[in-house]
């Protein structure tokens, strides 16, 4: 608790205190002035600064608010008692009293709670580095600021430590622990030359880095100014609230000045007892009633825990106002390279070889061992064992066929169809999709390898998932071939794909379905951020998957995930959907009560206990609701 | 120029107050008030001197919310 929310506790318990005496010794205590006095003291030492709000808010021309609201009611039911007690009735100060002491418990419940989802939120998002060792030209470290270190500087990060700015390996490996970007536990193994982002924690070794980025420009710095304005950002419920109280409360106001002295007006005019006082007393009733605290707290809370939650996530949404649309989204289109598939090649299957996988491997591995082509790259990663490249002799390469020569003693041949019908070899054709790479070995078939870009892991499931968060419509945008899109499409159960796209047709499809769609209705783009800038900005929510390092995506999409897990969508919905419930339980809650209470009140039925003990009770359970909205992690 | 400043409120209420009164100010062009990060963001009209615009930003939200305060 901070200093001010302890003197407030502090004030509540020793004017509860007070009034509970009070009420004990109540009956001894002589004259109605002194009564009066006495209640005054816990009253003032709760309510004062109620007090001087209310009165400073007047004398700035900005009346109403719920200090206003409390200080007339809390006033008038003071007048009551003391009107009843010149007419020799049964006076009571107590309601005044309660009423400050449990709207002040209420406030001070609010700040609190307040106070430990902000901080929950900032823990989740606990990336901001707090010093950088810096290396100097001798070689000595300093602990400096890491807004002081320049681009291409050295630092030096020891276990335990955040890498404080982005930065590329010069000197060390080490273990790096992702999980407060990405939301994912699973460790990184780094070593030298590999690209570090700030905001991971190094786990192991000690690691030299060389910086590539100032603070500012650092991954760490754009994620935090992200997450902040995102609060910024306000949606269309908080608008909703923030207008609401600007009217609510003068309207409530005046209604509570009709019911103050109309009714009696009438009664005298016909001829009965006005019973003034009575219709005071209500009119404070509702007033007290009238606070619209719960909603004007719970709404942005829910966002804020909202966004927070998602963010723990690794799931970075830029603003309440996307949050509220991705809850609507019922279209989902997707890119397909990079997004429902990896973006690199792999070798993905081996048919009709005589020899073992990893024999065959071997010579394809090392006939194309000094070629830096990806489908190259992606057999030295599937043979996975060092390439001795002393065993290579007689390399010749038929441009647009493939490559020949002799590894460890034998003749090997590893290219295209074409490759094999000049050599005269009798090979097998593949009916799978991707790239084949055909290998002769002495002379004779040796079967082919089959290399394509492999479909995520997640992908199927996404797609499922998406399905039963109620999305009606999937559709897979590439400019990749008919052939593979139809094979990604089928695997992964998309409902509607177009292939051989150019960029500027992508925007044409989805401009498409943003026509056909029903109002209402949000579609979400999702892809890998990189030139599909366009799509991404005129869909409803772009999403940029597995953007952490890129810059342009960050800063075209609307939600930001931060690795590439196409699963992470669904996720992304479910929060917003839980989210958004729980805005629209806690609008219908505290405004169906609210009103209720109100009529209660006017009619007589609910005195000021009911009314208080609603407001309060409203307010913190609309606000522990609005909390829920933070534990998403299981969604 | 755009520039952050953390600030100190107690109530949702009254940081959409302070709000309205920053936008007020001669010299801001816009401003948005986040009560649950504690920032005010201000957007200064061209050749405005944030310090000085400040100052005034700061006594306008007094006016409206006494006990709030703007970290300059």
């Amino acid at each position: 608790m901070k200093k001010s929310q302890k003197k407030m506790l502090l004030r509540i318990i020793s004017a509860a205190v007070i009034t509970l005496i009070l009420l004990i010794t109540d009956r001894f205590i002589p004259a109605w002035y002194i009564k009066l006095l006495l209640y005054m003291i816990p009253y003032l030492i709760t309510g004062y600064d109620v007090l001087k709000k209310a009165f400073h808010g007047i004398r700035n021309k900005q009346v109403f608010d719920e200090n206003f609201l409390m200080t007339v009611a809390t006033l008038g039911a003071i007048a009551v008692g003391i009107s009843n007690a010149l007419n020799g009735g049964d006076d009571d100060y107590l309601e005044a009293v309660a009423v400050m002491l449990l709207y002040q418990t209420g406030e001070l419940f609010q700040s609190v709670a307040v106070g430990k989802s902000r901080k929950n939120i900032s823990s989740l998002m606990d990336i901001r580095p707090d010093y950088a060792n810096l290396e100097g030209e001798d070689k000595t470290v300093t602990k400096v600021d890491p807004d002081e270190v320049e681009i291409g500087s050295i630092i030096v990060v020891n276990p335990g430590e955040k890498i404080p700015l982005d930065g590329i390996i010069r000197e060390g490996t080490s273990t790096l622990n992702t999980s407060a970007l990405t939301g994912e536990s699973i460790p990184v193994d780094v070593f030298e030359g590999y690209e570090v982002l700030s905001g991971t924690i190094n786990l192991s070794g000690v690691l030299r880095i060389e910086t590539t980025a100032d603070f500012d420009g650092s991954t760490a710095s754009k994620i935090l100014e992200l997450v902040e304005n995102a609060a910024s950002r306000k949606s269309k419920s908080e608008g909703f609230i923030s207008k609401f109280a600007r009217y609510y409360t003068p309207i409530v106001c005046i209604c509570a000045l009709a019911l103050a002295l109309l009714p009696p007006v009438f009664l005298a005019l016909s001829g009965k007892d006005p019973m003034i006082f009575t219709w005071i007393y209500r009119a404070c009733t509702f007033l007290v009633i009238s606070c619209p605290c719960a909603v004007v707290i719970s709404i942005p809370l829910s966002f804020f825990a909202g966004l927070g939650g998602a963010s723990g996530c690794g799931i970075l949404i830029k603003g309440s106002n996307f949050l509220e649309t991705l809850s609507k989204v019922k279209y989902v289109v997707f890119d397909k390279t990079g997004t429902l598939t990896h973006g690199t090649f792999e070798v993905t299957a081996l048919h009709h070889s005589p020899l073992a996988a990893e024999e065959l491997f071997k010579y394809a591995a090392h006939i194309e061992g000094h070629s830096s082509h990806p489908i190259a790259l992606s057999i030295k990663k599937a043979y996975k064992k060092e390439i001795d490249l002393n065993l290579v002799k007689d390399i010749k390469e038929i441009s647009g066929k493939g490559i020949m020569g002799t590894v460890d003693g034998h003749a090997v041949a590893a290219g295209n169809a074409a490759l094999m019908q000049e050599l005269k070899i009798d090979y097998k054709d593949c009916h799978h999709t991707g790239t084949i790479i055909h290998m002769a070995l002495d002379g004779s078939y040796a079967g082919h390898i089959v290399i394509s870009d492999t479909i995520k892991a997640g992908s199927k499931d996404a797609i499922t998932a998406l399905k039963r968060a109620g999305i009606k419509k999937t559709i897979m945008l590439t400019g990749d071939s008919e052939k593979v899109a139809e094979n990604v499409a089928k695997t992964v159960g998309i409902d509607e794909y177009h292939a051989a796209l150019l960029p500027d047709e992508k925007v044409q499809n989805v401009e498409q379905i943003l026509k056909t769609k029903a109002p209402g209705e949000a579609l979400a783009f999702a892809g890998d951020g990189i030139n599909d800038a366009p799509v991404l900005s005129i869909s409803d929510i772009g999403i940029a998957m597995g953007a952490l390092g890129s810059d342009a995506a960050i800063e075209a999409a609307d939600v930001v995930l931060m690795d590439d897990d196409p699963k992470k969508i669904v996720k992304a919905i479910r929060i917003s959907k839980k989210c958004l419930g729980i805005v629209h339980q806690n609008l219908i809650f505290s405004i169906s009560v609210k009103v209720i209470c109100l009529i209660l009140g006017a009619v007589g039925i609910a005195n000021m206990w009911i009314a208080i003990l609603a407001d309060v009770g409203v307010m913190i359970l609309a606000v522990l609701n609005a909390i829920r909205a933070l534990f998403v992690k299981n969604l | 120029m755009k520039k952050t400043y953390p600030i100190e409120v107690d109530c949702a209420n009254c940081a959409e107050k302070m709000e309205t009164a920053a936008k007020n100010t001669a010299g801001i062009k816009d401003a948005t008030v986040s009560f649950m990060t504690l920032k005010m963001k201000v957007e200064f009209d061209d050749g405005a001197d944030p310090d000085a615009v400040m100052k005034d930003v700061l006594a306008n939200c007094k006016k409206v919310e006494e006990d709030c305060e703007i970290f300059l």
